[in-house]
């Protein structure tokens, strides 16, 4: 029905190894994304806006990086609060010490700074895998945490460690602190967002991807056929930290608008493992999904029950929303243990089968 | 049967929306960011219950202010910053009285945000201490007192108990490790230098329930004279339980304000007879506000009162803060014209030119409840006060007079933060006349 693909012919290999071979999957993203950048700003309330979307956006990219870690280059980490946190102080440093820096080279820098950070607690894996790497990575969250922490001098000597992010512009618009208006905030994310997106997606796709996803399939094999291990893994600690010190930065610059080091503790790094799982490992759709999945439903499912009975008590809502959210994580993993991404897969294989799908 | 049940049910509860609908009088919305669930329910409920309590009293007993009904909405923060945002977003409105956050790390998040909205933060006893400049701060209030304020009445106490002086004493700081617990530390650094004792400082991991080792320290090695407690949910009876475990003299640990609640001592048992902390306003029930509520809200029920925490520290704590910023809705009409709906922005006019006098307090129900407050354009503080209570195993205390801070070198000390947030923030201060 939607997949009607006869005449769609490949002639060279360029157009088969497009990211969307199907034209009909590359007119729905593109769909998507026009829809994200030029109705929703206009169609979605403040609200909706800035504490649905926002964080969301924030989120997916904190997920992509931690997936070209874990899902594809099987790397497990649990040290994603802190090298958020990374990208956070380093942003705001960067961006109090030289007033004058384009907003989107601090981040980027921010970015370069703790994917050198990531490099360096990505040191263990080359002798250590799975379950150990993972705890490793622990000392990343808990060092990282307790530095921001223990030195005023990343927060500029605020007493109680908080870090507020001074209004920055970007092309005449203010962006971040509370100045900005939401959709100045949300379009400049979704615009980032994309673009890092499709950086990622091409990276996983070159000669750096499959490198990964050979060392994450089974490490000796790969050594064998001749990929470097060194080279492999510390490049996706590289880039995965890079990724997630840019959503650090952009939580503490344009969501909270203020951060203290607390936010980035353990749990966030948990937040962020379940959005992986969840989304599917190894997929940068998954990414999003699983950032929607998380941070989406215990909100919806706390405004419906509130939509259904105002008369709730909150704390009512609030206990149930913690035992739903836990009863559909628990669902959608029976129902699909490879994530959201690939039930969405085996929905379009059947619908591309249709009407005799098999 | 069952559908029908359900039809009928419907039925009658439209019925009653459309019944409910006309009637108009005018209202003023009072949104409460509450948190009844999480790791800190136990203290957060029973301060709900007491601005629950405060609301429906001024309704039932004055129908309102001056006639306004107050009306609530409730949002459920679990102490935890993102969602705080998110419900301030959610409950937020133009009318919107005054935003009380309950946590010193939402009050953080949202301090911009107030002021892009135009609605008052009131953050009694909490928050971002330098808030009480308010020239920087037009929309936060941190009346009676702030953690700065706090810290100092504990030195002040300290050495009237150590006879006059803190010389080569030792002090020490177990504080939960947010920016809640870090409010203190400047000031106590600045006294250690002015009164001459050693400082040491402890952190705590949220959510606390681990100190064995932060009090070993204490009890074996550092051996402080006095120990300062900034602690709040499970961590403040986890650190009496280690503090008498390591055998510390309770009646040389206090804690602030947030650290002297039934709760916090409760499940310690007999180990936290003696123990301290300071208090904003009294304990107890044998107050006219609190008499008013059982009669009004409770109907003379006790034991039901009771039940919803009536008569306990944050209960009473609850009613405190929600009083005040009822008074700035009285205030703010007195200037914006009385039995009328009013914006956040005239409510925070009301919240600058509150003063509540002795006899003010004493017509609202809370004499010697606590101390006269005067909020003016350059100090959102206004001038409180607060006393030392302490725990004799069944209920608190007061163990001491009233304590007033040494403000100069405070209000100089809040001004030269806040100009340093001005400045990295782009914020030109007003001049207050």
């Amino acid at each position: 029905m939607l997949y009607r693909e006869t005449g769609q012919f490949k002639t060279t290999y360029r157009a088969d190894q497009a990211i969307f071979p199907i034209l009909q999957d590359k007119i729905g993203v593109l769909a998507i994304l026009a829809f994200a950048v030029f109705v929703v700003p206009f169609a979605a309330d403040n609200y909706l806006l800035e504490t649905i979307l926002v964080p969301v956006l924030v989120f997916s990219l904190a997920a992509i990086g931690l997936n070209i870690l874990t899902g594809y280059c099987g790397q497990l980490s649990l040290g994603t609060g802190g090298f958020m946190a990374c990208g956070a102080f380093f942003s705001y440093k960067l961006a109090t010490a030289f007033p004058d820096l384009n907003l989107i080279l601090v981040f980027l820098l921010a970015g370069l700074g703790t994917s050198v950070v990531g490099v360096l607690f990505g040191l263990p894996s080359l002798r250590i895998k799975g379950f150990y790497l993972a705890v490793a990575t622990l000392a990343a969250q808990f060092f990282l945490i307790w530095v921001f922490n223990k030195f005023g001098w990343w927060t500029n000597d605020s007493p109680s460690g908080v870090i507020s992010a001074p209004p920055r512009e970007v092309l005449g618009f203010v962006v971040t602190s509370s100045e900005a208006h939401p959709i100045s905030k949300y379009l400049f994310l979704v615009v980032l967002v994309a673009v890092l997106a499709l950086v990622a997606k091409n990276l996983v796709r070159s000669r750096i991807g499959r490198s990964w996803m050979a060392i994450r399939d089974m490490d000796i094999a790969a050594e064998i056929i001749g990929i470097r291990p060194l080279v492999a893994k510390l490049s996706a600690f590289a880039v995965s930290s890079f990724y997630i010190g840019i959503a650090g930065g952009l939580w503490a610059f344009i969501y909270t608008g203020s951060v203290e080091a607390l936010a980035f503790q353990i749990d966030r790094s948990f937040q962020v493992l379940f959005m992986v799982i969840l989304g599917g490992l190894g997929s940068i759709l998954g990414s999003f999904l699983g950032a929607i999945f998380i941070v989406l439903l215990p909100i919806a499912l706390n405004v419906t029950m509130l939509a259904i009975d105002p008369t709730f008590s909150v704390a009512l809502v609030s206990d149930m929303e913690f035992m739903l959210f836990g009863a559909l994580i628990i669902f959608f993993l029976i129902v699909e243990p490879h994530g959201l991404a690939r039930l969405w897969q085996i929905g379009k294989e059947k619908l591309r089968l249709w009407p005799f799908p098999y | 049967m069952r559908l029908k049940t359900l039809c009928l049910a419907a039925a009658g509860a439209a019925m009653l929306t459309v019944a409910g609908l006309p009637a108009q009088a005018a209202e003023q919305y009072v949104p409460l960011l509450v948190y009844k669930s999480g790791p800190y329910a136990p203290n957060g409920i029973p301060m709900a219950a007491g601005w629950e309590d405060y609301i429906k009293l001024i309704n039932a007993r004055d129908g309102g202010v001056n006639g306004v009904k107050l009306v609530t909405d409730e949002c459920d923060t679990g102490y935890n910053n993102d969602r705080g945002v998110e419900c301030y977003e959610r409950l937020k409105k133009p009318t919107a009285a005054a935003f009380q956050p309950l946590s010193t790390g939402i009050t953080y998040a949202l301090l911009d945000r107030v002021a892009q909205d135009k609605i008052p933060l009131y953050t009694g006893g909490y928050g971002r201490t330098s808030a009480s400049y308010g020239p920087v701060f037009p929309y936060v209030f941190t009346a009676p007192l702030t953690y700065w304020s706090g810290a100092d009445i504990m030195v002040q106490y300290a050495k009237g108990q150590e006879g006059g002086s803190l010389k080569g004493k030792k002090i020490a700081l177990v504080y939960h490790d947010s920016a809640y617990g870090k409010e203190p530390i400047p000031t106590l650094e600045r006294l250690s230098k002015e009164e001459g004792f050693e400082f040491y400082k402890f952190p705590v991991a949220h959510p606390g329930l681990e100190q064995k080792s932060t009090w070993l320290q204490i009890g074996r090695q550092v051996k402080p004279d006095w120990v300062f407690m900034w602690g709040w949910g499970v961590m403040n009876s986890t650190a009496v339980k280690e503090a008498a475990a390591v055998g510390y003299p309770m009646d040389h640990f206090i804690g602030i304000w947030w650290s002297g609640a039934e709760p916090d001592v409760v499940p310690a048992g007999a180990a936290a007879k003696g123990y301290k902390a300071l208090g904003l306003h009294l304990p107890g029930t044998d107050i006219q506000l609190l008499q008013d509520v059982l009669k009004y809200v409770y109907n003379g029920d006790e034991a039901k009162a009771k039940e919803n925490a009536w008569g306990t520290v944050l209960y009473n704590r609850g009613l405190f803060l929600m009083a005040i910023e009822i008074e700035a809705i009285r205030q703010a009409q007195e200037m914006h014209g009385k039995g009328k709906e009013l914006t956040g922005e005239q409510i925070r006019d009301g919240f600058e030119n509150l003063n509540l006098t002795e006899d003010k307090l004493a017509a609202i129900g809370l004499k010697d409840f606590t101390k006269p407050i005067h909020i003016t354009c350059e100090d959102h503080e206004g001038g409180g006060q607060a006393f030392v209570q302490q725990w004799d195993g069944e209920q608190w205390k007061k163990v001491s007079d009233w304590f007033s801070p040494h403000r100069e070198a405070l209000r100089a000390a809040y001004k030269e933060d806040a100009l340093a947030y001005a400045k990295e923030k782009g914020i030109t201060p007003r001049t207050c006349k």
